[in-house]
């Protein structure tokens, strides 16, 4: 797609694409809340221009699944209540997969600094760091031969 | 293996069933007001004040309106209702027509193409401003010379203000043997939800404005846009989605006036507004800033005795909920202990600081960090234990709690605080201290909650609840009442679906709107499943009773109590013939597949003496929800920092319709109430905002927040729809005096100023003397 190449990113994906999935908060990177993951790794959206974004690979909560189905750490989230108000969630969950991709078998304080730079005002983490954890089993069970 | 068809499970009290909104939620489809835009979308941005007390001038809208792509620049002159907004007293316009009484008034309303044009626009709207001096203080702005925020008041600076007496009050202090005296402040908490105020607007190809926003409140935003506008209440709908967290600060009006005005003045295309986070920092509302003087005294046997409490609340320049937040204070400001004399005093008053306003625990938090730290403090000069002499003071069934209030509801505080005593992080605290590193001092603390719900003697608090059989054979649930992440509209499926035998899969929900569901009040006051599932029960069971009924006729059974409700179905008990709820929806008529039932929720008899203010503000509540907490932490006595490392919160709010919701409303609770301890530092100078932003007013991440435990004491509640009370409030009051308590535990340093930085706990140390 063309765009002009001063686009912030996360206006791109909500105002352009409808892709309204990827939320903003606080639009200066303190949030986390406009995660996306370009190239496999988790970037804030609303500090990225579109330029930025030239020749990547870019998904959003939208695609994340890849298909009807949950991802493991979709159905872990929602399965172990770390869902609220839910306005977090999209980011938290790709920061989640994120972390879980460079560190599959986090300990529980491993996954609360991974996941320190998406805030969430509704669980108190508690639950979030749960379904991690959960998710990082069955990703590990998943990969067992 | 074999693959076994996988059999939809009736929804049932007491599972932890996963939310209902948790799919929608994870994927990103759930559409949040501010995913709202549409054909056509303008966008609509407002003039701030920028200073905190002015007379308004010339407001020159020209070089604003010549921006390209500007639809629109509006003003006071451009509003034909009353202009005035607010839940109790109107006092607050929708755009500045005399003067400006905070740095967040609204000035003027922008309506553009795009937000470059919206933003250029603002930018070049000028506005002529003549500063006044201001009032910053609520204690100054009760003194005579005090500026006046609002200058047509009798009581000048003054909102309300309450007493109350028990026994003899204050004259009672000098038969104490042991009295404790202390003055804490706590500060302004800012809500920081990640959904900042948003919405959207229309006018209808039928005339009518439709909103869309993220509140709390639908309803009664409808009648206050209907009034400030000067529409009529049946031109206007509005519609709420799940808001991306509230916590209290959309309950009331945020945006929704601001873009009825815009749609009016667009061509009859949408218009967007969405605060961005400064905005939402400058405009919104914030925890109360409170000043609480202190004296409790007791018997030498550790029998509270007398209790001497003067509050002072800052609500800023606007009512918003100020005068309910003190009602609430003031009756929480005892605790949940018999106390025989009582006085008490407070106040809420009118200055130029940004909005006080409604946010969750409403004046409790504030209170209870005062009074749980008067508890400790009186133990320590007593030289008892800590938790004993509040088990020696608890309130039971049937005491009078410190307001004279006769308890007459389910009452298991004592129950919490055994289990508490009982529980292994309390017992072997004490080796846990022991253990702490070089330069680490460890600490525990206790604390003693109550939390009325409801809305008090005498606004009444309702709900009416809708359920249908949908022609396709699906439970529909319309819900009156907001769920801003609280999860009580899955909790109001179960309700349903338990009752009516069916799964989830076979439920579905309408979210609140004023045009499909019913009236049923505010997300608010930890009432939402207490108020709106007793009128659903009634509504489910109506519906049930017609479906088994049409039933029992169709298979010329005698009568009904030999049919049941399956899932997806009903079946005659004696033949085993099964009816299709979709075949039962095409025998009955539209009226009988709908159920409607209205609930109001008892109220205290007593009255007190305490004047119509306090009383109509809420004094006092029936029905209180209690817990106990316990915090420990770790105090580095190199750099001040306090860690919480454990937290336990165990609660008496009733019986538990799903565990699962229940601990999210406890933990969450429970982090916002350590990011008030310990970090959260809402910072005014002169009524301007010195942490703009959530790179300078600091929320906690998950690295700040311990794994919490959460105990439910399941006392039967038999007012509440299965037992159950409130619980999305209460916690929120604990970590503030846990923590401080525990820091005192630790290294022997009583803060009574927040949050408990590092700077502070440092200097309190410095001021202790050498053990």
């Amino acid at each position: 797609m063309d765009a002009p190449s001063d686009r912030r990113v996360v206006d791109l994906l909500r105002e352009d694409l409808g892709l309204t999935g990827t939320k903003e908060s606080c639009g200066a990177g303190d949030c986390g809340a406009c995660t996306i993951l370009v190239d496999g790794e988790s970037r804030l959206s609303c500090l990225m221009r579109a330029i930025q974004l030239q020749g990547r690979r870019v998904k959003t909560i939208e695609g994340f699944a890849e298909s009807d189905a949950l991802h493991p750490v979709q159905k872990s989230f929602a399965d172990h209540g770390a869902v609220q108000c839910g306005f977090c969630i999209p980011g938290m969950v790709l920061a989640a997969a994120d972390l879980l991709e460079r560190n599959p078998s986090p300990t529980r304080d491993e996954i609360r600094q991974g996941l320190a730079g998406n805030l969430c005002r509704c669980t108190g983490y508690r639950k979030i760091v749960d379904a991690v954890e959960q998710a990082a089993e069955i990703h590990d069970l998943e990969k067992r031969p | 293996m074999l693959k076994s068809a996988r059999r939809e499970i009736p929804l049932q009290i007491g599972t932890p069933v996963p939310r209902a909104d948790a799919q929608d939620k994870v994927t990103g489809r759930e559409k949040y007001a501010a995913d709202f835009y549409g054909e056509g979308c303008l966008w609509a941005g407002v003039k701030r004040a920028g200073v905190p007390h002015a007379v308004l001038g010339e407001i020159r809208t020209e070089p604003a309106a010549s921006v390209p792509g500007v639809v629109a620049v509006l003003t006071y002159s451009d509003v034909r209702g009353t202009n005035r907004q607010g839940v109790v007293q109107k006092d607050q316009p929708v755009l500045v027509d005399t003067k400006v009484r905070h740095c967040g008034d609204a000035v003027a309303l922008v309506v553009a193409e795009n937000r470059d044009a919206l933003g250029k626009a603002l930018d070049l709207l000028s506005v002529a401003l003549d500063p006044l001096p201001g009032v910053f203080d609520a204690e100054k702005a009760l003194e005579g010379e005090a500026p006046l925020v609002h200058d047509d008041r009798s009581e000048g600076n003054l909102l309300l203000s309450g007493r109350h007496r028990t026994g003899n009050g204050a004259a009672a202090m000098d038969e104490s043997d042991v009295i404790v005296e202390a003055c804490f402040e706590t500060p302004r908490q800012e809500h920081a939800y990640l959904e900042t105020e948003a919405g959207w607007a229309q006018i209808q190809d039928d005339g009518r404005l439709h909103i869309v926003c993220s509140t709390q409140t639908p309803f009664r935003d409808r009648t206050e846009v209907a009034e400030a506008l000067g529409l009529p209440l049946s031109g206007i709908r509005v519609t709420a989605p799940y808001p991306g967290g509230a916590f209290g600060g959309k309950d009331g009006v945020t945006v929704q006036t601001l873009l009825g005005l815009a749609a009016m003045h667009s061509g009859g295309r949408p218009v967007k507004m969405w605060w961005d986070r400064e905005e939402s920092f400058l405009a919104g509302t914030k925890r109360h800033f409170a000043r609480m003087y202190y004296r409790l005294g007791a018997k030498r046997d550790g029998t509270l005795h007398c209790l001497d409490v003067r509050i002072y609340l800052d609500t800023g320049p606007y009512d918003h909920l100020g005068g309910v937040v003190l009602a609430l204070a003031m009756e929480h400001a005892g605790g949940a202990y018999r106390i025989p004399h009582v006085s008490l005093n407070g106040w809420c008053v009118y200055t130029n600081n940004p909005i006080g306003g409604a946010f969750r625990g409403f004046g409790v938090p504030q209170v209870t960090a005062a009074i749980e730290q008067m508890v400790d403090m009186l133990a320590e000069k007593l030289d008892v234990d800590r938790l004993g002499l509040r088990t020696r003071n608890a309130v039971q069934r049937g005491d009078r709690n410190a307001i004279g209030k006769t308890l007459v509801n389910s009452t298991a505080l004592m129950e919490c605080l055994n289990v508490l005593e009982g529980h292994p992080l309390w017992k072997h605290a004490k080796q846990w201290k022991a253990e702490a590193g070089s330069f680490k001092k460890r600490g525990a603390g206790v604390v003693a909650l109550m939390h009325g719900s409801g809305y008090g003697p005498v606004v009444p608090d309702v709900a009416n609840a809708k359920v249908e059989l949908t022609r396709e054979g699906k439970i529909r649930v319309f819900s009156g009442v907001v769920d801003m992440g609280q999860g009580n509209a899955s909790t109001s499926l179960q309700i349903a679906g338990s009752i009516l035998c069916q799964s989830a899969e076979q439920m579905e929900l309408v979210l609140p709107d004023t045009d499909r569901t019913l009236p049923s009040g505010s997300a608010s006051a930890s009432r939402c499943t207490y108020t709106f599932g007793n009128a659903l029960i009634g509504a489910a069971e109506t519906l049930k009773a017609r479906i088994l009924q049409r039933a029992a006729d169709l298979v010329m059974a005698p009568a009904r109590n030999e049919m049941a409700l399956i899932p997806g179905g009903v079946r005659h008990l004696v033949s085993g013939r099964e009816l299709p709820l979709a075949a039962m929806a095409d025998f009955m008529g539209e009226g009988e597949r709908v159920a409607v039932h209205h609930f109001r929720a008892p109220v205290a008899a007593e009255q007190f003496d305490v004047g119509p203010g306090l009383r109509l503000h809420g004094f006092p509540h029936t029905l209180f929800s209690y817990a106990a907490h316990l915090a420990l932490v770790e105090v580095d006595e190199l750099t001040g920092e306090t860690t919480v490392c454990r937290y336990l919160a165990v609660s008496d709010c009733g019986t538990v319709v799903n565990p699962q919701i229940y601990e999210q409303q406890i933990h969450g609770a429970v982090a916002q109430g350590i990011g008030f301890a310990l970090m959260e530092d809402f910072s005014t100078e002169e009524g301007r905002i010195g942490t703009p932003d959530l790179a300078t007013y600091l929320i906690p991440t998950a690295a700040d927040i311990p794994d919490m435990e959460s105990v439910a004491v399941q006392i039967f509640e038999p007012t509440g729809p299965f037992g159950l009370k409130g619980v999305g409030e209460i916690a929120t009051s604990g970590p503030l005096p846990a923590i401080a308590n525990a820091v005192a535990d630790a290294c022997g340093a009583r803060i009574c100023r927040y949050p408990m930085t590092p700077e502070r706990i440092l200097k309190a140390l410095r001021g202790q003397p050498k053990r």
